[in-house]
């Protein structure tokens, strides 16, 4: 058994109204950043997870992500970058 | 008839609940500590409102793993009546006992107000009290009440008749404005396919004296005790 770091994103789904990437978009457009289209705000978690090998460290952040931490209906994740800790 | 009210730690509407249905209305009512495995042979669960570990991860997200929710889950799935309000539909969203998702408010602000509701359908065991097209009154005070769920789910709801609740103006129409946190179509609370399980984020419970402002809550309880009667009767 190794120890891994998973870091993990989780975002409100396109298509998905997100009043807070929404307001975040409008600031940065005060501030001038002119070319900014779409903003999501999430969450990102790191999760330290004892596994076989990254891939099965990565399967088991897949089957967190689907059980907990994302929500299914309105949420996406990805699985950003598994690293032995 | 007897009610069981599910106690979350972070559950704040639970004796507001407890009130609504032993207080007001004179039917038994009993506490459920979320880590117990009995519902007491109750007749109803309510799942209440406030905000169950801290709204943690996302509201409802972790308390659809207490202990208890196993029960409520068997008991909702045998046909029994569940009313799960303001958090407690949250909670109910995310076990998967009833369709979609309470986002965060558009307004991004907690909301604390009384709201108009029409009552869409009465052909429930929770809405036979109120007649179609009835506008009633009672509070929302909720920051995540968005609801929203895919388009053909939506569809499914409005088609089968499983939307009960909208908001509108005094005056029963549906307007953005008497929207008051950007639920799809104004969603204000929605019934399974079963017709057993009552989501909603307004605040019935809080609807059941004039001391309240409101007795508009009172129909949706009598309801549920009135058929749940008249199945024992039958």
């Amino acid at each position: 058994m190794t120890r891994f770091r998973l870091a993990i994103h989780i975002v409100p789904r396109r298509g998905i109204l997100d009043p807070q990437g929404k307001a975040v978009t409008d600031a940065l457009h005060s501030l001038g950043f002119s070319g900014v289209g779409d903003v999501r705000v999430g969450r990102y978690l790191v999760v330290e997870t004892d596994a076989e090998s990254a891939d099965a460290a990565r399967a088991s952040a897949r089957s967190m992500c689907e059980k907990l931490l994302a929500n299914p209906v309105t949420e996406d994740f990805e699985i950003a970058a598994v690293e032995q800790s | 008839m007897k009610a069981a009210i599910v106690r979350f730690p972070g559950s704040n509407c639970d004796e507001d609940a407890f009130h609504a249905v032993s207080g007001v209305l004179g039917h038994d009512a009993v506490y459920c500590w979320h880590k117990d495995h009995d519902l007491q042979d109750a007749d109803i669960v309510v799942l209440p409102g406030g905000f169950s570990y801290g709204d943690y991860l996302r509201p409802g997200a972790i308390a659809r793993f207490s202990p208890i929710m196993r029960e409520v889950v068997d008991f909702a799935k045998a046909g029994g009546p569940v009313l799960a309000i303001c958090n407690g539909f949250q909670i109910a969203c995310e076990a998967g006992l009833l369709p979609g998702a309470l986002l965060r408010n558009e307004s991004l602000r907690f909301i604390s107000a009384p709201v108009h509701l029409r009552v869409e359908s009465v052909a429930t065991q929770f809405t036979s009290g109120y007649h179609v097209d009835q506008v009633i009154r009672m509070p929302i005070a909720h920051g995540d009440g968005r609801y929203t769920a895919d388009a053909d789910t939506v569809e499914r709801l409005e088609g089968e008749g499983h939307v009960l609740f909208r908001y509108v103006t005094p005056d029963g129409e549906r307007t953005s404005g008497a929207n008051p946190n950007g639920s799809v179509r104004n969603i204000a609370g929605i019934v399974n396919s079963g017709g057993n399980v009552l989501g909603m984020m307004p605040h019935p419970e809080r609807a059941m004296e004039p001391l309240m402002g409101s007795v508009d809550g009172v129909p949706l309880f009598t309801s549920v005790f009135e058929s749940l009667l008249a199945g024992t009767r039958a």
